[in-house]
């Protein structure tokens, strides 16, 4: 019996051993192998360039969406060649890094007001009904001012159910940071962040959390990434943008609202643009990078295939794979923008695209 | 070296990591939850603000404190009667037959479906039958995400329960038979009272597993960090708000997870205790 236990004991021991040592036999590719993380939102949009980048002779990019969080973490400590985020670093956040970053736009996302109520399609939302439902003050589908703005819309007697992002999330700081522009109550009660201390609703995780719970719950309201509510046939609501115009939300609505000036480093929240053509929430979304990639153990040759994969994300034909998976894809003056940034990125003080 | 040594050396080995393993979480936690404690102090534990918006910066633990304690408890007392009444079955009233033994498998198999699973036939199948109920508007809430955990800690409860009682000593019975007590005299009078303290352990594991889970809770609590206003108020659970939330937490607010965590491990490690001193009285 004891000789078994000694005979297990040292298979197991070999076990782990060996498990151990597997990890170092592999590798010796000639293919360079770009790691990234970051944001979810834009994480199927990623998946699918990074992926026909690879097909067509790029390097191979290993995107893990652990969250805007923790892509900029991944980017403090210098274990990917670069991150992607839904909010942009802030200054302090600039300042904590190890280096200067530089912030290349990729794509625009959206963040609609989907919904469930039997029998309505076209609900039309200004952003006072915005504030009333997401902070609890407008309880029922048939309120007055609900109505007032949905003329002849047949508005059942329901309770409001909100659904609100239980996690930390790009989503929830872009939806929050468009009503902190258009509501001061909201500025003042909740304010701007990627997690909130929400007065009414229920949390669900993630965008899929949120969409299936809506799906399944009649009365409820929530905010969501657009290519979600898309791909789940959910109701979105129109709403009113700074010019008093009721819009849908579209690619070329999202589009538009990117179509203003903007400041040199591309830090900008597009959120409630003075665009009439535009739809309200919408945010670029970031890949972020140093500008000097002569860092650690950083070879050239990842740095030079890391800058040409971000290079080729914000191209024509990468943006292209963008709008077929329901994203916006940048206006002339972000991609022109985004190009002059990548030119300005260096290796030992050399540019990298030359 | 002999066999023997080799032996004895390999298991210290094995048993040492588990110390060291233990040592090292409560250590680490400690460190991480410092901050939140030297920001807050006490009043972490019992305040329920949760505000994450940067610049008005609040946490407490309060509000998840409850919302564990009340789905475990909840859960505990659904899976009671249960879990008890299977097991006497599986172990006593039909114990070796066809039946028991295609019960006991059933049980088994319960144990063996990922929380996820369960979290996911909560959602679609059992948040509805709540809804029509009309005791509550969307089946969100506390009592629901209690039910579905009583369920899910039921095949702990019971595997272990119908083990003990399979072990009590035929001779026992036997002669409690033969004094001609009835089959329910038997059970009530010699089989509970010498299985007691091992299927009160059962139902303490239970509980331990109930304190800890996550995905199936996370799917049907509501996530309102806030105290549950009722039973079928949502609400969150220690667990469910640490995983919705390390994600993008940076900070401060890690801390507060982290403390959170390490309040849910001094609870658990409680209930451990409190266990083995019923089981201690009752032996």
């Amino acid at each position: 019996m004891k000789k078994q236990i000694f005979i297990l004991m040292a298979a197991m021991v070999l076990l782990l051993v060996s498990c151990g040592g597997g990890g170092s036999t592999t590798g010796k590719q000639k293919q360079i192998t770009l790691s990234a993380a970051g944001a979810t939102f834009p994480q199927p949009f990623y998946n699918l360039a990074f992926k026909k980048y690879n097909e067509a002779g790029g390097p191979l990019t290993n995107y893990g969406g652990i969250g805007s969080g923790g892509g900029i973490k991944s980017l403090r400590d210098q274990i990917v060649d670069f991150a992607a985020t839904d909010a942009y670093l802030s200054d302090a956040e600039l300042a904590e890094m190890p280096g200067e970053v530089v912030h290349i736009p990729t794509c625009i996302g959206a963040v609609v007001i989907a919904y469930n109520l039997p029998g309505v399609t076209d609900l039309q939302l200004t952003p006072e009904l915005l504030e009333g439902i997401f902070l609890g003050n407008i309880k029922k589908w048939n309120d007055p001012k609900i109505l007032a703005a949905n003329p002849g819309l047949a508005v059942p007697d329901m309770e409001i159910t909100v659904v609100y992002r239980s996690d930390g999330s790009g989503t929830t700081y872009i939806f929050s940071d468009y009503m902190s522009k258009v509501s001061p109550a909201w500025k003042a009660q909740l304010g701007t962040g990627k997690a909130l201390n929400w007065p009414a609703g229920i949390g669900a995780k993630g965008n899929p959390g949120v969409s299936g719970t809506i799906s399944q719950s009649q009365g409820s309201i929530g905010y969501i990434g657009y290519e979600y509510a898309f791909a789940q046939k959910i109701p979105m609501a129109k709403v009113m943008n700074s010019a008093g115009l009721f819009i849908e939300p579209t690619l070329e609505s999202f589009t538009a609202a990117a179509a203003a000036e903007m400041p040199a480093d591309t830090r900008v929240m597009l959120t409630n643009s003075p665009n009439p053509a535009a739809y309200p929430i919408t945010s670029f979304t970031w890949i972020i990078m140093y500008k000097e990639l002569a860092y650690g153990k950083h070879s050239s040759e990842a740095a030079e295939a890391a800058v040409k994969t971000v290079k080729w994300l914000t191209g024509e034909e990468a943006q292209a794979i963008a709008t077929s998976v329901h994203y916006a894809a940048l206006p002339q003056n972000a991609s022109l923008q985004a190009a002059e940034l990548l030119r300005g990125i260096t290796y030992q003080g050399l540019t990298v695209l030359r | 070296m002999s066999g023997d040594r080799v032996t004895k050396v390999l298991l210290f080995i094995s048993s040492l990591t588990i110390l060291l393993l233990s040592a090292g979480i409560v250590i680490s936690l400690f460190g991480g939850a410092l901050p939140a404690f030297r920001e807050f102090g006490f009043r972490f534990i019992i305040s329920s603000a949760w505000n994450p918006t940067a610049g008005s910066e609040e946490y407490g633990a309060m509000s998840f404190i409850a919302g564990t304690v009340i789905t475990s408890i909840l859960a505990l007392i659904i899976c009671i009667p249960m879990a008890f009444s299977t097991s006497l079955f599986i172990a006593e009233y039909y114990n070796g037959t066809r039946t028991s033994g295609i019960l006991r498998s059933l049980v088994d198999l319960l144990a063996g479906i990922p929380s996820i699973v369960y979290g996911f036939w909560g959602f679609y199948a059992l948040r509805p039958l709540m809804v029509a109920t009309g005791l509550t508007d969307q089946g969100f809430g506390v009592f629901t995400a209690s039910l579905v955990l009583a369920i899910m800690i039921v095949p702990y409860a019971t595997s272990l329960s119908a083990e003990i009682i399979s072990m009590v000593p035929a001779e026992l019975k036997e002669a409690a038979y033969s004094l001609g007590a009835t089959r329910r005299e038997v059970i009530f009078s010699v089989v509970i009272p010498s299985a007691r303290s091992g299927i009160i352990a059962s139902f303490i594991l239970a509980l331990g597993r109930a304190l800890g889970e996550t995905m199936a809770v996370t799917m049907l609590i509501g996530n309102a960090n806030v105290i549950p206003k009722g039973l079928f108020a949502p609400g969150n659970t220690m667990a469910s708000v640490i995983a919705n939330q390390f994600g993008e937490a940076s900070g401060l607010k890690m801390s507060a997870l982290i403390a959170i965590g390490l309040l849910l491990f001094l609870i658990t490690a409680l209930v451990n205790y409190l266990g083995k001193l019923i089981i201690k009285r009752f032996a």
